[in-house]
């Protein structure tokens, strides 16, 4: 099989696997930087590339209730936002993921209003972290083309059957043009399959209520029920990233580790910043410093035992959170890496760092100095700060 | 790797030439990345576009702080920005300007090497408007020797024809500014 090489930048890769995935319906609202996926596969239906039922709804709300309706009548759906959209679809988020409906959403990272802001950080997705979706980062607009086409597996997973959100990070990846490698429409075409869901409400041969009231006497077992879901999908990803890997070359899994093992300082992180980190542990490698990262790359369901295991024999630890928990102790991927490791006899120490909110700029030369202040033990344990704001 | 800057006010093409520049670099199987500075969007505000281009993965996602190339699409931002910040002396500045290159010299503090040409006057001579990103585009393949320039030109046409296939002319008169700025570049 061959692969098509393209330049494109995260959104055109974005917009192309969904283009590819050729879902049923898709339901969307334009917003910035999320926009040019919708714009793009607009397109598609303009030109016929699709066989999808496009809504152009009126606001993001709208834009996810179409999406609930759609695929609980049993049709393949995707939408895409970012920021202020995902916060307006807010409450449909937790009804998609309670009513158990596979929708694959696109989200463009960007932090949140207010001050009004458009560049990146994770506090939109990391805002819908409890609403039992699947929340799938992406390093690279190579990764966002490849985990949106693995989504839809994921989703429709019978043991699994809750919606997946990908993420890539505002401007950085979605307005960045890179070299990807693309898959023929038919090889997507078979990866993903036929989708054939469960019980669907146009199916008049077997009727059933979707939506209804649950009070004292069965909500609790309904969100239990989840739970058992989304621990299900940590199989299901590794073995979809697996499959993807072996079909066409690149596997995945719930984290990546890069020079992890023998490494006495490491830094985790997210997103694209991720990138950025394994130039600087090279640079670090070649002058004798034991430098390596653990990227996570599935966020929700959350790898504790695979994130703890990974973290072992680090001495040192730093979380890079692209988002805040204001109020709280650090931000959301420290709270959760400081817990999973608490059961751990073995554990680094570990402090949390809050950086590139509303889009501020990290270079390698921050990250170096992480490593090289990790290294001297000038770092804290059981620290928060916060790295490159003006204090 | 090679990092380059672009320097353009908004509507002038910065952010395409950085795109065209990328996708021809692909074409002959670099890796690529191209990218804006996302600031004020609006006609005449400056702004900034990157290019990277390795003969491996580029796995940075950070800002662009010293480029080995700027190129400058209006030169009447030399007097606000310095177009040369970040770049070494080994580096190459690229001017879109109809000055000849001693007074250019004069007005630069840079020691690297500096090249001309009329972007401006050329793509409004072949395109009939004043869009000086594939003049400079061809500019900085040819001085800068990245690219085989007849690749380059066959890919950027074959872009420009999916992108205006409506308007034949354009894509003609482009093609042509391009071999112009290729011929009249010339270094200060």
């Amino acid at each position: 099989m061959q692969k098509i090489i393209l330049a494109k930048t995260g959104n055109e890769a974005m917009a192309l696997a969904m283009k590819q995935v050729n879902p049923d319906v898709v339901a969307a609202y334009p917003i910035t930087p999320a926009t040019e996926i919708v714009q793009i596969f607009s397109q598609y239906v303009a030109d016929g590339e699709v066989k999808t039922e496009f809504v152009a709804v009126e606001s993001e709300h709208s834009a996810m209730s179409a999406c609930i309706g759609s695929c609980a009548a049993g049709a393949r759906t995707m939408t895409g936002t970012s920021s202020q959209g995902l916060a307006l679809m807010y409450e449909m988020i937790y009804i998609a993921a309670g009513l158990r409906l596979p929708i694959v959403m696109a989200d463009v990272n960007r932090a949140l209003s207010a001050p009004i802001n458009i560049h990146c950080d994770h506090s939109d997705s990391m805002g819908c972290r409890d609403a039992g979706w699947v929340h799938i980062f992406s390093e690279n607009a190579q990764e966002a083309y490849d985990s949106m086409i693995q989504a839809v597996r994921i989703a429709e997973h019978k043991d699994v059957r809750l919606p997946v959100m990908v993420t890539t990070d505002g401007f950085i990846i979605s307005h960045g043009m890179e070299r990807i490698d693309t898959l023929p429409d038919a090889e997507v075409q078979n990866f993903i399959g036929k989708y054939d869901p469960l019980m669907h409400l146009l199916d008049v041969k077997k009727p059933f209520t979707i939506g209804a009231i649950n009070l004292t006497d069965y909500y609790f077992e309904h969100r239990r029920a989840m739970v058992d879901a989304q621990n299900n999908s940590l199989k299901v990803i590794k073995e979809v990233g697996a499959e993807f890997g072996k079909k066409f070359d690149t596997g995945y899994g719930l984290i990546e580790k890069y020079q992890l093992d023998d490494a006495e300082v490491a830094i985790v992180a997210l997103g694209s910043t991720c990138g950025t980190a394994k130039v600087v542990i090279d640079q670090l490698r070649a002058k004798g410093v034991k430098a390596g990262l653990l990227k996570i790359r599935v966020f929700r369901p959350f790898p504790t035992e695979e994130i703890a295991k990974a973290l072992e024999n680090i001495k040192t630890v730093a979380v890079l959170d692209r988002s805040d928990s204001v109020g709280g102790f650090g931000g959301p991927v420290f709270t959760e890496i400081r817990s999973a490791l608490y059961g751990s006899a073995k554990r680094p120490q570990i402090a949390g760092f809050v950086y590139g909110l509303g889009g501020r700029e990290i270079d390698m030369e921050q990250i170096e100095g992480l490593f090289m202040d990790l290294k001297a033990g000038k770092v804290k344990a059981d620290s928060v700060s916060y790295l490159g704001v003006r204090e | 790797m090679v990092e380059i800057r672009w320097h353009g006010r908004g509507g002038q093409g910065a952010k395409t030439a950085a795109l065209l520049f990328a996708d021809a670099a692909l074409a002959v199987g670099k890796y690529v990345q191209a990218f804006p500075e996302y600031g004020p969007e609006r006609m005449g505000a400056p702004v900034q576009s990157f290019n990277r281009i390795d003969d491996k993965p580029i796995l940075m996602h950070c800002p662009v702080k010293s480029p080995s190339v700027v190129v400058v699409l209006d030169p009447t931002l030399m007097a606000s920005i310095n177009v040369t910040a970040g770049l070494g002396k080994e580096g190459t500045l690229i001017i879109n300007t109809g000055l000849d290159a001693a007074e250019i010299k004069k007005s630069v503090k840079f020691d690297g090497k500096i090249f001309t040409v009329d972007a401006s006057r050329i793509s409004e001579e072949t395109i009939g408007r004043k869009i000086p990103n594939t003049p400079m585009l061809a500019a900085l393949v040819k001085v800068t020797g990245m690219l085989d320039f007849d690749s380059m030109l066959e890919d950027t046409q074959k872009k420009l024809a999916k992108k205006f296939a409506h308007r034949p002319e354009v894509i003609e008169g482009n093609i042509q500014s391009m071999k112009r700025a290729a011929q009249e570049v010339k270094s200060a």
